[in-house]
């Protein structure tokens, strides 16, 4: 027990690598013949929370809750409406390309498919050179030799080098998304779920292989998913989002083994356990995921909620520290 | 690839075949020949019936057909009935160079308009220019080609003045710098014309192309790459926008040719369009089959060239 306490500590420091502060994004929602914005899609809607050097956050929610915005505006591939991203004590929130550029060395991003995220008219060559090319004054040969080191660390045989994506498996595509993101050494790497596009029989190979290199390469993952149990082999620490808002996050075995909010307890009482003497009732959630264009008052979750109350249709409620390092957003919990 | 092309290949000479058969047939069912036009009370009815007799319309059209194709294939195609002791041939290698201009410029116009407009409609989508590109697009896919021929005659050659209204020369017998300020001065309104349709249904399909792109994974890893604005623009964006364009303009060849009919037919240009109706009103067989042959030839030339290009431009494309 104290051994792996030990060993926890170790590998993930307490010091923070990245801040998001009240972080929105709000997509127009164009309507009427002269396209005028009529509404706002808040697809993620005031988050907040720390990642720590080294660590794995996992982002877990349905389909549409918002966790692929989330990661793609802390990376400022999309420009946040409101609230701060901090980067290794940098503010990017209002940082022009030409300033990210250098830091763009440092966060990179895997995505979900592994086909649409390769420009399909370059070869592997192509693609794994072009961030050395940018990012780097290195000479051809050794930008070659990265290339090719790459390549063998991610399982890839440097022959392959002059073929084009569409020549490889999903598994090998997505070990050329990873070589890609990893080649320039980055520190910190959002996963945007990347194993949900492939067989099972392979999802193991590639999640190991992105534990081995961050491992080697000591990277921080903010890692999506909606897969629980992937999540929960995978991170240190898991957020659980719906609807544009972070209502649970906590160390992974918090969540896991005392969720407090109810859609937590939702989520998990449908995955199913293997743990003995432990059997979860199944709460099924009532309707559907309502739309980010028009959600609901007070709580998000209310309209699905089996516990709401009066207060819940009124107040939001925020995040609150209930246990060492565990935050719900829920007015049970208050 | 070479596989492909000689397979290709392979049904290319059965459809021009066919649609030799089936242009001969509809020519000789229509009413009236050659010699129905020429009719004249002073020359006596049986002048005609000879000649018919002696150029073999009196055959049956099978017969006459078989002919033509014999001929045909060892490249004969004929004399004309219309234009006495000039060989069919002869009567296209004139008309050949104007209508190769009015393509070629018409071309040039769509693409330098419709692309930078498409890419500048998709990077700006709902701006006022956007808009405007917008309406444009649905006029030019709406107005029929010799409607706004007409009209452009009217303003910008009778009211305005600034461009002649037909021909491809103003004079005879200009030369070098000269004769080409004259085409070209000549080539602007049928240019345009011709290139209406397809500047606005390139220009729709550059904006939309480029619009996908745009929001596709690979163009986010390009940005997370940290790549100016430029390089995302030009390298990943349009090498990829651009593979169906690329792809349209081998067909563009068939829809060029199909519009040059009519469009030289407006502006009484001199090229194998005219060519093409003044052969049908004159019934000139020999002549309209020609046209039609070499009308098929290109078309079909150019759908295997659009193949051939696309799978040059993307390596997804391979066949075998
Ligand atoms: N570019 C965009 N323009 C408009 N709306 C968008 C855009 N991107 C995402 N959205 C909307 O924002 C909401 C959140 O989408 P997002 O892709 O972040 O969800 P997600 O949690 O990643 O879902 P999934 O599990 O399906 O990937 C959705 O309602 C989506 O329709
Ligand atoms: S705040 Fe109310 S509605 Fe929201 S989760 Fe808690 S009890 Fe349910
Ligand atoms: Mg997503």
């Amino acid at each position: 027990m104290a051994v792996t306490e030990v060993v926890e500590k170790e590998k993930t420091s307490q010091e923070t690598i990245l801040e998001v502060r009240n972080l929105k994004k709000y997509y127009p929602i164009k309507g009427g013949i002269l396209r005028r914005t009529i509404g706002h899609i808040k697809a993620v809607d005031g988050v907040s929370f720390s990642v720590y050097r080294g660590e794995t956050l996992g982002i877990v929610g349905e389909s549409g809750s918002g966790k692929s915005t989330l990661g793609r505006t802390i990376l400022r591939l999309e420009k946040p409406t409101e609230g701060q991203v901090v980067f290794e004590d940098k503010d990017l929130t209002n940082m022009r390309n030409r300033e990210l550029r250098p830091i763009r060395k440092d966060m990179q991003i895997v995505f979900q498919d592994p086909y649409g995220s390769l420009n399909a008219t370059m070869n592997v060559q192509q693609l794994l050179e072009e961030p050395l090319i940018v990012q780097t004054n290195l000479s051809k040969k050794e930008r070659q030799e990265l290339v090719d080191e790459m390549l063998e660390k991610v399982g890839l045989r440097p022959q392959d080098r002059m073929k084009y994506p569409h020549e490889f498996s999903g598994g090998q595509r997505q070990r050329i998304g990873i070589a890609r993101a990893l080649i320039l050494h980055p520190k910190f790497v959002v996963c945007d779920e990347p194993v949900s596009a492939l067989d099972v029989s392979i999802q193991a190979q590639v999640l190991n292989l992105m534990s081995d290199l961050q491992d080697d390469l000591h990277l921080t993952y903010l890692f999506i998913s909606h897969d629980l149990s992937v999540v929960k082999h995978f991170s240190d620490r898991v957020a659980v989002m719906y609807l544009g808002h972070i209502v649970e996050i906590g160390d992974k075995k918090d969540i896991y083994n005392n969720p407090l909010h109810p859609y937590t307890q939702a989520l998990l009482s449908s995955v199913p356990t293997v743990e003995k003497g432990k059997k979860r009732e199944k709460i099924v959630l009532k309707g559907d995921l309502p739309s980010p264009a028009n959600p609901p008052s007070g709580c998000p979750f209310r309209t699905r909620c089996p516990l709401a109350h009066e207060k819940c249709a009124q107040v939001l409620p925020e995040l609150k520290e209930k246990g060492k390092d565990h935050f719900v957003a829920c007015h049970l919990h208050n | 690839m070479t596989k492909y092309i000689i397979r290709r290949l392979l049904v290319f000479f059965p459809m021009l075949f066919a649609l030799t058969i089936i242009v001969f047939t509809l020519l000789k069912l229509a009413p009236g020949d050659p010699y129905s036009q020429m009719m004249d009370p002073q020359i006596d009815a049986s002048v005609f019936e000879e000649q018919r007799k002696a150029r073999g319309l009196d055959d049956p059209i099978p017969v006459q057909y078989f002919r033509w194709l014999t001929d045909a294939i060892q490249g004969d195609f004929g004399d004309s009935f219309r234009y006495k002791g000039r060989t069919v041939a002869e009567l296209i290698w004139d008309r050949i160079p104007n209508t190769l201009y009015l393509g070629v410029f018409s071309v040039f116009i769509t693409l330098i308009v419709a692309i930078p407009i498409g890419i500048y409609s998709a990077r700006n989508p709902y701006s006022p220019l956007d808009y405007a590109a917008t309406g444009f697009g649905f006029f030019g896919l709406a107005v029929p080609n010799f409607f706004f021929g007409l009209a452009v005659i009217y303003i910008f050659a009778i009211k305005l003045g600034w461009f002649p209204s037909q021909g491809s020369i103003s004079k005879p017998g200009l030369e070098g710098f000269e004769l080409l300020k004259a085409r070209l001065h000549h080539l602007v309104l049928p240019g345009l014309t011709l290139g209406l349709a397809s500047t606005a249904s390139y220009m729709r399909y550059m904006r939309s192309e480029v619009l996908s792109v745009l929001g596709s994974d690979y163009i986010r890893t390009a940005r997370a790459k940290g790549l100016t604005e430029r390089t995302v623009l030009y390298k990943h964006t349009l090498r990829n926008a651009l593979i169906p364009i690329i792809t349209l303009l081998g067909f563009e060849i068939g829809v060029l040719l199909g519009g040059a009919v009519i469009t030289e037919g407006v502006f009484k240009y001199p090229g194998i369009g005219t060519l093409f109706l003044e052969s049908i009103g004159n019934r000139d067989y020999p002549v309209i089959m020609a046209i039609t042959l070499m009308l098929g030839f290109f078309t079909l030339l150019g759908n295997l060239i659009a193949d051939i290009l696309y799978a040059i431009v993307d390596p997804r494309i391979r066949y075998d």
